[in-house]
């Protein structure tokens, strides 16, 4: 079937017609030591089921045992989002059949979620500056994670035409929090950047609690979005749930597409059906999966194997008295602090290098040398690699030496690059790479004047140029020692140098 | 020592402690009677017999050098095959689980290791504990021993077979709506359903969860309070396991005094629909306990006529949940896997062949009472019963402090009799049922044979949460008044095949 929706109504036109109102899921996988209901690993990369027990294998006659870590993790989200905290609930089954489903149901929280009534307030640029959202939080519950289905043979990679399939179980049972917004609306055109914005400090809200490590790409945090298109003066509209973005990028480019194309449908006198749809990272487009209409009944009940969960209120009350500073306050203190613009902490904060810079600076380096090095050619040299700065074999240590030799004259910006790339390298320390690459700036006069003297020669005319006093010539015969010396002269010094030289005052 | 068999589970360990008979000839002794009667009952499953003569000499070693080990160290144990045992099969009576060996060892079977009890093998039972007559084995029907054309009772039939055949002093139950104390009761034999959460429930194949506790089955109220002793306690790894100390069963067991006892007969569990002579055996056991020392009183429990309704809804909600991983997808019985099928159709017709028709009844059931649209007016209003219930109780806990009632509503029926009536079949578990719907315990005992066909009667003696020991100290009582007017345990009239 050939539709109208194959083509989009242009973004300007669609949110010109439609409000749209969003709802977010998101699920984020905990970092526990150990599972969700036994102490098996969760160490991510592990040979396929080496991690598994006869409880997270569903055996029969197996029991669950609730991860007080994971209750713990859980109440801190809850607190950080400003939810309540129920003083009693309970899981629940959700009852569904699937291969990789080791119970063939999931444990979970249905209508007594362990936090809820939260809201996260999200800041987003706008034409007239910087707007505060606030997303209103429904709840925050627990489940625990399925294994992962390998399909082999077929061409998609996927279970239909696949000639067998390879379950694996290691992630099965590791503790999943679901966080689920209220419907948001009123957000108008900006409803893509208030959707990131909202996953960009959820994530960021995690990790200040260091409870999941976040990583979206390898699905340790994931969302759905859901979306639905309001036409001024009639009802709301029918939604779809676009299933398992995992990036930041793609939260904004799902919500803005799904807008695109349900405004698509109802233009063209369509109706919007309601079904999950997968995102496709490559294209930025959704395809339809299954229809609600045929969606399953979970035939939810009480988990009789677990206890109900009470969590005293003392515990609570420590638990919040524990929390840490949020990423928003600390945002707001750091402008303050190191004296920068919104604009500037936010892409600190997109580039997760605020942690890094803040470490930096508590060793003794200045806050602006700090955040120079970590956003400048770090991130791009982590971007270039696909790596976290984290990841780069680069410590605050580092900075601070290389900083050090830097205000000693012996090192300029040129050179530290070249240090970096060693460190990244895995050359050795800051001091054995300075040695090993001879890269200690040349401030010896005899062999700059040689240089200078070696430039003069080979460019006569230059040299005659900047007798008659056009000072400004003398860039090139810098530029030629600088070469000479491979960019390991002080140029300020090369430049003074020169004028003496050839008897010249600026 | 003569005719080992018939011997007390306490004296055969007192026997193996002084060595005046060693585990290894007991063991044996045990599994020649299997061999030789077993043919006819068909209690037994899978014999364990080499590893349990393993384990017996180990046991005689360990005595002949001088250790002291636990009270029924060395005695044989059949154990209902819904426990998980590591490395030997574990089937529930089901064809689904046909060859499937666990990996792990059950709490109950890693405490019975420990006490130095040997376990013979794996008995029969329903197919998931689901009957009350174990003709729904997938293996074939397990037959009394008292009358091999009659049902042991369900779904712990063949642990109940084993103890009346001789074929082993102890073994252990599984109990969701009486299938302990029901085959106890038919089979002449003691069987206790301990306080829910009394003993670890990791390792059973769960029917319904929130109703299932195994417990321990004797010949002698004694034997099965030590049993009981063995196997309760705290276990991290069931969250319901209670967290407190077990009550003392044994001491309650041998002091057996009702002096000054409050025993209330349930007025709606006494009377309609018993057969004559269960009733009448049931009064006169009312009798002698007054002759005893007790005082017995009549107490209400208004909401118990709806025990049967509500329980049929909440098993077979649970059951439909739990028995759901057994999909062909993991382990056990995959039929339909030949390429041409998709996952689903693999699931469907690997249920459709290994789940007999009561476990495909009460899947569908419970599939139906927990639907959306019907969960409120099933599931839920069942749960609102069973606090009904358990409020009951507690009442009727403040003015006595145990209850009683006959176990069963007839002695043992014929195989086949009920097969095709499972309403008839449900009936049966009328009085034992609240017991596990409020989460309290239970025991029975022998209390005679019914005049009209000869066969035991079962009485029930229940206790709150927790006061396991009453019912010892009560059933203590009974069994020795009986024992003093018979000269001997019921079972010792039961025939000897
Ligand atoms: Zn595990």
């Amino acid at each position: 079937m050939s539709s109208a929706t194959d083509v989009y109504l242009p973004y300007d036109e669609a949110i010109s017609r439609y409000e749209p109102i969003i709802g977010i899921e998101t699920h984020v996988e905990l970092g526990t030591n150990s599972k969700m209901w036994c102490g098996c690993s969760t160490a991510f990369g592990a040979e396929a089921n080496t991690h598994v027990c006869p409880v997270c294998l569903g055996l029969p006659g197996s029991m669950p045992v609730v991860n007080r870590q994971a209750i713990e993790s859980t109440i801190r989200i809850g607190l950080a989002l400003n939810c309540t905290i129920a003083d009693w609930c309970r899981f629940a089954r959700k009852n569904y059949f699937y291969p990789d489903m080791p119970k063939d149901y999931q444990i979970s929280q249905y209508d007594e979620p362990l936090c809820f009534d939260g809201y996260l307030d999200v800041t987003v640029a706008t034409d007239d500056g910087p707007q505060v959202v606030r997303v209103e939080i429904e709840r925050v519950h627990m489940e625990e994670d399925t294994g992962k289905l390998s399909h082999t043979g077929g061409a998609t990679g996927r279970i239909h035409g696949a000639d067998y399939s390879l379950v694996d179980y290691n992630r099965a049972g590791i503790p999943l929090i679901e966080i689920v917004t209220k419907t948001v609306i009123g957000t108008g055109k900006l409803a893509p950047e208030v959707a990131r914005a909202y996953v960009t400090e959820l994530r960021d809200v995690m990790r200040a609690l260091e409870v999941s490590d976040v990583r979206m790409e390898e699905g340790s945090m994931r969302c759905d979005v859901n979306l639905s298109l309001n036409k001024p003066g009639d009802g709301w509209g029918t939604r779809s749930e676009t299933k398992n973005v995992n990036s930041l990028r793609s939260v904004e480019r799902a919500v803005r597409s799904e807008i695109e194309r349900q405004a698509s449908v109802l233009d063209s006198g369509g109706r919007v059906i309601q079904e999950t749809r997968h995102f496709n990272e490559d294209t930025g487009r959704s395809t339809s999966g299954r229809s609600k209409e045929q969606a399953e009944d979970y035939r939810y009940f009480p988990e009789p194997d677990l206890l109900p969960m009470a969590p005293s209120r003392d515990w609570v009350e420590e638990l919040r008295a524990g929390l840490p500073e949020m990423p928003s306050v600390k945002r707001a203190r750091l402008m303050i602090e190191w004296q920068i613009s919104e604009f500037e902490l936010q892409t600190l904060a997109n580039s997760g290098a605020i942690e890094r810079v803040e470490a930096t600076i508590a060793i003794g380096v200045d806050s602006s040398a700090a955040r120079k090095w970590w956003t400048g050619e770090l991130l791009r040299v982590a971007n270039e690699q696909g790596l976290e700065l984290d990841q780069l074999n680069v410590t605050p240590q580092d900075i601070q030496q290389v900083e050090v030799l830097i205000a000693s004259g012996a090192l300029n910006d040129k050179l530290a690059r070249q240090v970096f790339e060693g460190l990244i390298g895995g050359e050795g320390t800051v001091d054995a790479i300075v040695q090993s690459r001879g890269l200690a700036v040349v401030s010896d006069d005899g062999a700059l004047l040689a240089a200078i003297d070696e430039a003069l020669a080979g460019q006569p005319d230059v040299a005659e140029k900047i007798k008659s006093g056009k000072v400004q010539a003398a860039g090139a015969i810098v530029g030629a020692v600088m070469k000479a010396t491979r960019g390991q002269a002080d140029a300020a010094k090369v430049r003074s140098l020169l004028l003496e030289r050839l008897g010249v005052s600026e | 020592m003569s005719d080992l068999i018939r011997q007390s589970a306490a004296t055969l360990a007192a026997a193996i402690a002084s060595r005046e008979t060693s585990a290894v000839e007991v063991t044996q002794v045990h599994l020649d009677r299997i061999a030789a009667v077993d043919d006819k009952v068909h209690a037994f499953l899978h014999l364990t017999g080499d590893s349990a003569l393993a384990q017996a000499k180990s046991i005689d070693a360990r005595i002949a050098s001088g250790e002291q080990l636990g009270p029924l160290a060395g005695v044989p144990l059949a154990l209902k095959d819904v426990l998980a045992m590591k490395g030997e099969p574990t089937t529930a009576g089901s064809r689904i689980l046909e060859g499937w060996r666990p990996p792990y060892d059950s709490t109950v079977v890693q405490r019975l290791r420990a006490a130095d009890i040997v376990i013979l093998g794996k008995t029969n039972m329903d197919e998931f504990a689901m009957g009350s007559s174990t003709e729904h084995s997938a293996y074939g029907p397990t037959h009394n021993p008292w009358d091999l054309d009659r049902i042991p009772g369900g779904s712990g039939g063949g642990s109940a077979a084993a103890l009346a055949a001789f074929e082993a002093p102890l073994a252990i139950g599984t109990d969701t709506g009486g299938s302990i104390r029901q085959p106890a009761s038919v089979t002449g034999t003691v069987g206790v359903k301990p306080t829910y959460g009394g003993v670890s429930r990791y390792g059973q194949i769960a029917l319904a969860s929130s109703l299932d506790q195994p417990g321990p089955c004797a010949r002698s109220v004694l034997d099965t309070a030590l049993l009981h002793a063995v196997i309760a306690g705290h276990d991290p790894m069931d969250s319901t396991s209670i967290n407190a100390p077990v009550p003392d069963v044994v001491g309650a067991a041998q002091r057996g005094d009702v002096r000054g006892m409050r025993i209330g007969v349930v007025k709606e569990l006494g009377g309609d629909g018993y057969q004559a002579g269960v009733a009448q055996r049931y009064t006169e056991a009312l009798n002698l306990l007054q002759d005893l020392g007790a005082e017995i009183v009549e107490v209400s429990c208004p909401h118990m006529e709806y025990a049967l309704g509500a329980y049929y809804l909440i098993l077979p909600s649970e059951a439909s949940s739990n028995l759901a991983r057994f999909d062909g997808m993991r382990y056990g019985l995959r039929a339909g896997d030949d390429g041409s099928n998709s996952v689903e159709q693999v699931m469907a017709i690997t249920r459709e062949a290994g789940f007999g028709p009561e476990v495909k009844r009460r899947i569908i059931l419970g599939t139906y009472a927990l639907s959306s649209g019907y969960y409120d007016a099933y599931y839920a209003q069942a749960q609102r019963v069973r606090t009904l219930i358990t409020r009951d109780f507690n009442a009727a806990f403040e003015k006595v402090d145990v209850l009683a009632s006959p176990t069963a509503p007839t002695t043992a029926f014929k195989l086949g009799e009920k097969l095709n009536d499972p309403i008839a079949m449900y009936l049966n578990d009328v009085a034992t049922i609240p017991v596990n719907l409020a989460g309290i315990c239970a025991m029975s005992l022998p209390v005679g044979l019914a005049p009209e066909d000869g066969l035991p009667v079962g009485f029930q003696f229940m206790a709150p949460a927790m006061a396991d020991d009453r019912l010892y100290l009560a059933g203590g009582a009974l069994e020795a008044a009986l024992v003093d007017k018979w000269g001997h345990l019921l079972i010792e009239e039961a025939p000897s095949l």
